[in-house]
């Protein structure tokens, strides 16, 4: 989406080599005795080409004078205050304190660099795991406004046409406030005195981390590998044989038998650390602050209403006569969806999908205002410590301008992709 | 319909014209739609249980319990304590019926408030002529620019006898308002230019311009181009010269909402059948002449839905204004909260602005499907 | 009832075991009454062909017959299976009953090829290379064995239906349904498709087709069923209905349908 127009911005002379090449192909003989004439340039308003060239070198002009003069004034009011430019700061020492790291960090003597990256990766973390319960909840409701239940049809459509209506911003900070309002560590909600919701966030046990459950996890992956291939020596035998083996009891086997018992041939360690209540709050276990909680759910249910109705319209854009006459020849309803609907409603939802994606890792950077430490949070803080204004959002903008840049790469590829395998 | 009599005796019976009960009726209608299947009906016990308990919860706290007013002491502070006592059991809406000027209206004067009143109606009005089909003409841009003037003009006063009030006590729903449409008012120009733009092939460094810029601002998020308007735009200027915040916003909204709105128009000229311009050429027309009477007037009509749609998508986005400190309306609901009678009844202030959030984004969506609906129905025609 | 039929009552011209038999079936739209007391047997072999204007109750009585649409009253048996609300024997039916639509209906996201061998090798569990090889004798039979890499969206109306012939029957279904399978094609592409659907009369395919082609009905029906306002009105040798019509309404179709050619 974003690269493909660059490209063909500058892609001018690409497209001639594509034009020279297929005419290579089709007879060699004939490139040489149908070059196309060179038209030369007339100095003359009349002329096209020289008008074209005349318009650029205007409008490219003003822009260029436009920048020129903020450079300018930049650089006047920067030494007015006595700010030096330049990305020195990243070295120095943050002194931020960060409440959720990926990385070992201590504000005493990490760096604003090693802030920024934390940042980077909380940004990453929110994003991906949203994606993830975004599209599961989004698709299900969905499905569900498709529904030929109408009480079920109309509750999804309710929840489309609500949540869509009110600004995230809105929603961030009203599930906010909802979880500060929850009990304080003493009356926290619990589930069975192993999890606990309290003003202070989710707290969740956390297993003590054995070598054991590295292997296992290992083990878990080579089953999904071993799966995979079961899977497609399941297609293979379907080709030669027609009968395609049953693949699910073989999956069960790989991804659950297969870790579990790597897991008690290694002594079985099994120690959960559970929270406990000490004092005002609770020691021990995992946690879910009420700013990344907050965050999430905000992000996953507004994203998820934009889902749903990408869904609804990529399922309802498949003809009614694609299901019939899979129907007709005799597939059952999940052959009909898995054959001939799902691969038709794909093509007309992941574009849509894709920018829902690039919205959600946007909008993440709400979490500003709540003071979940992402990306934006850390280099405004770090901008307001330094001074360092233009790095500051530099940094900002190219680290979406990446993330929004790869993403879109990757669905461009995928599009392309399965429009190959199935064109 | 002639044969009709000539083929009486081949009419069934009366009796059976007549569907037998259990197809058509309430009855059917139940069974159909509620308890299809077994698991249509599991569904629908299961969910009309839980909606069941949900609404009467909520119509227990939000009517039955709720407290509309509260005593106020003699130095004017609203006695909360009975709100307090009722966390919980019943809705608060006693912040809402107090605090509802200051959360509409911001610190505009309290006598002068008539003034952002009627701007609102104004935008209203704004709306509501721009969606009848039959001002879509080019008359449409003086209907805004009128309005436009006169929402100026009615909120910053200092002629017709009206009191200057400066932007700073602006506030509330104005704000949001005028930052969406002179958001939209001013990016839509630019936004046709540089769809032009990246669809020339004559001017491929202007192409690249036009790209880059929709491409750069719309792979970063709203909050860093606000940051930069209000961080980097007082650094672009020449010393001495100070913008107000308002306007750096608006400019950041216009930018942002510019290169938006120029991949719609960008998707209204793709649309338009390549034979218009052709057509326009054989004609001899000039490129703007062309562009003007031929192709703009027909793309921006296919526009128009999507168009909709992003506009109420920049009308809650206005919200993020939140962050760099200015007083929209969300902003001016977290200020009545932080009054501190009130500052446990956030999600009345909530409820309340969602509200008005959700009437006006749901008239405009209601709208632009309904056109979309007209305009595919024309089409296919 | 009220129908008119000549040559022995219901059963068909040619005897033999029954293949499809409708039994006084009603359908309703909400209140409206489309399909009223239609009863038709159809014999093993027999071709017949349904006819008669638009929202007669043509198309919903042959969709019944596969259950694309299901009745409200009355009793449907195809070849000794009765559809009810019972999946499985919806399955059995399904498989021995093929049908080609009005709109094709191809799926464009596969290949002519994997359009015919979808079916086989998912619900007849065929070997791949045994469902292409069925695949691609019918593609000879319907005459494009050449296009089987292409896909629909490259072929032309007329190809695209003998596609879905072809696809229908690498099923090797017992009965063929044809639900206008020429009234959304071009005039120069419609003789091809007929052409196509001759070739399986000969064969001996039990057919039911609704159509308007009375030249094809002419040639290949042993039976003409004539339906107007949801029933079953004339039926017969096409050769002796369309030139003794009995009923008004049948005389004021066929005028006009001699009218439109």
């Amino acid at each position: 989406m974003h690269v493909a127009p660059i490209l063909r911005a500058i892609g001018i002379k690409n497209r001639e080599t594509c034009r020279t090449m297929s005419e290579a192909t089709a007879d060699p003989r004939l490139v040489a005795a149908r070059a196309a004439p060179k038209r030369r340039m007339r100095l003359s308003w009349s002329d096209p080409v020289f008008r074209s060239v005349v318009w650029q070198i205007v409008i490219v002009g003003v822009v260029i004078a436009i920048g020129w003069y903020f450079v300018r004034n930049t650089t006047a009011n920067l030494a007015a205050r006595h700010i030096a430019t330049g990305f020195g700061f990243i070295d120095r020492v943050a002194g931020i304190p960060i409440g959720e790291s990926l990385l070992p960090y201590d504000p005493a003597v990490s760096t604003y660099g090693r802030a920024l990256l934390i940042g980077v990766l909380n940004t990453l973390q929110v994003a991906v795991i949203g994606v993830v319960l975004a599209t599961i909840l989004g698709t299900l409701i969905g499905i569900g406004r498709l529904s030929k239940n109408w009480l079920l049809s109309r509750l999804a459509a309710f929840y489309v046409e609500t949540l869509r209506d009110i600004p995230l911003l809105l929603q961030l900070l009203f599930w906010y406030t909802m979880l500060q309002g929850l009990p304080p560590p003493r009356q926290a909600w619990h589930l069975g005195n192993v999890a606990f919701l309290t003003n202070r966030g989710m707290r969740l046990p956390e297993l003590d981390w054995q070598p054991a459950h590295t292997w296992a996890l290992l083990a878990f992956i080579v089953g999904l590998a071993g799966t995979l291939i079961w899977n497609r020596r399941a297609g293979k035998r379907q080709e030669a044989t027609g009968v395609r083996p049953t693949v699910w009891p073989v999956a069960v086997a790989l991804l659950i038998a297969l870790p579990v018992i790597v897991w008690a041939v290694l002594g079985a360690p099994f120690q959960v650390e559970l929270p406990v209540l000490r004092g005002f709050n609770f020691q021990g276990g995992g946690t879910l602050s009420p700013e990344y909680f907050a965050l999430m759910l905000g992000l996953v249910i507004y994203t998820a209403s934009y889902i749903a109705e990408i869904v609804r319209s990529g399922i309802q854009a498949i003809p009614q006569g694609q299901w019939e006459a899979a129907g007709a020849l005799g597939l059952n309803a999940g052959q009909v969806l898995r054959q001939v609907v799902l691969p038709q409603a794909m093509r007309v939802i992941i574009p849509p999908m894709t920018s829902q994606y690039l919205n959600l890792t946007k909008n993440s950077s709400l979490a500003v205002a709540i003071g979940f430490q992402d990306i934006v949070s850390i280099a405004n803080t770090a901008l307001n410590q330094t001074g360092q204004a233009i790095e500051g959002i530099a940094i900002i903008m190219a680290v979406y301008l990446t993330i929004s840049l790869s993403i879109s790469t990757f669905m461009n590829w995928y599009n392309a992709h399965i429009a190959l395998v199935e064109r | 319909m002639s044969q009709a009599t000539a083929t009486a005796e081949h009419m069934p019976a009366e009796s059976q014209a007549r569907p037998p009960a259990g197809i058509v009726g309430p009855w059917a209608w139940l069974r159909t739609n509620l308890f299809g299947s077994w698991w249509s009906t599991a569904v629908t016990l299961v969910l009309g249980y839980i909606i069941i308990r949900v609404v009467f919860s909520l119509f227990e706290w939000g009517v039955v319990h709720a407290i509309w007013s509260v005593p106020y002491g003699p130095t004017g502070t609203p006695d909360t304590a009975v709100c307090q006592n009722a966390i919980g059991i019943g809705a608060c809406w006693a912040v809402l019926t107090d605090k509802y000027r200051l959360i509409l209206f911001g610190r505009y004067p309290y006598d002068e408030q008539w003034r952002p009143a009627i701007v609102v109606l104004l935008f209203i009005g704004l709306f509501t002529v721009s969606g009848v089909r039959r001002f879509w003409r080019k008359e449409l841009a003086l209907i805004w620019a009128v309005t436009l003037t006169a929402v100026g003009v009615l909120m910053w006063g200092g002629v017709f006898g009206l009191p200057l009030v400066a932007e700073d006590s602006w506030g509330g729903l104005p704000i949001t308002l005028i930052l969406a449409t002179f958001g939209l008012a001013f990016a839509f120009p630019l936004a046709v230019l540089v769809a032009l733009g990246r669809r020339s092939t004559r001017l491929p460094a202007v192409k690249l311009l036009c790209v880059l810029y929709v491409e750069i601002i719309r792979g970063v998020p709203l909050i860093s181009v606000l940051f930069m308007a209000s961080v980097m735009f007082p650094l672009f200027m020449p010393a001495g010269v100070n913008i107000d915040k308002l306007l750096r916003a608006q400019i950041a909204f216009i930018l942002f909402a510019g290169a938006y709105l120029a991949e719609v128009v960008r998707g209204g000229l793709q649309a338009l059948p390549q034979g218009q311009g052709e057509a326009a050429d054989a004609l001899g027309l000039s490129y703007w002449k062309k562009t003007w009477l031929i192709i703009l007037p027909q793309a921006l009509r296919l526009v128009i839905p999507p168009l909709v749609n992003t506009f109420i998508g920049f009308f809650k986005d206005t919200s993020l204004v939140l962050i760099i400190g200015l007083f929209d309306l969300l902003t001016m609901g977290k200020v009545a909260l932080s009054d501190p009678p009130w500052q446990s009844f956030s999600t009345e202030v909530y409820i309340g602005l969602a509200a008005v959030y959700i009437a006006f984004c749901f008239a405009m969506s209601k709208y632009s499907r309904g056109l979309e609906r007209d305009l595919n129905r024309s089409r296919a025609r | 009832m009220s129908q008119t039929t000549r040559n022995g009552g219901e059963a068909g011209v040619i005897s033999g075991p029954p293949a499809i038999v409708l039994d006084k079936v009603n359908k309703w739209y909400g209140t409206m009454h489309v399909l009223r007391d239609v009863s038709l047997t159809v014999t093993e072999k027999e071709r017949v062909v349904v006819c008669g204007p638009s929202g007669s109750g043509k198309s919903t009585m042959i969709r019944c017959i596969n259950r694309l649409e299901t009745h409200q009253e009355g009793r449907i048996v195809v070849d000794g299976t009765e559809l009810t609300d019972d999946l499985r024997a919806l399955d059995t039916i399904r498989r021995e009953v093929g049908m080609v639509f009005q709109s094709f209906n191809l799926f464009p996201h596969l290949t002519i090829l994997e359009n015919c061998t979808l079916a086989p090798i998912w619900v007849r569990k065929m070997p791949k290379a045994e469902a292409e090889e069925v695949a691609m004798s019918y593609l000879r039979r319907v005459k494009i064995p050449e296009q089987a890499k292409k896909y629909p969206g490259q072929l032309s109306g007329g190809q695209q239906q003998r596609v879905a012939i072809a696809r229908a029957l690498c099923m090797k279904p017992k009965i063929m349904l044809f639900d206008e399978p020429t009234s959304a094609l071009d005039p120069e592409m419609i003789k091809e498709v007929l052409d196509t659907m001759i070739g399986l009369a000969d064969d001996g395919m039990t057919m039911v087709c609704v159509t308007h082609e009375m030249g094809f009905a002419r040639q290949v029906a042993h039976r003409v069923v004539f339906m107007d306002r949801g029933e079953i009105v004339e039926s017969g040798p096409p050769g002796e209905l369309f030139e003794n019509p009995r009923t008004d309404r049948l005389k004021l179709f066929l005028s006009q349908i001699l009218r439109g050619h």
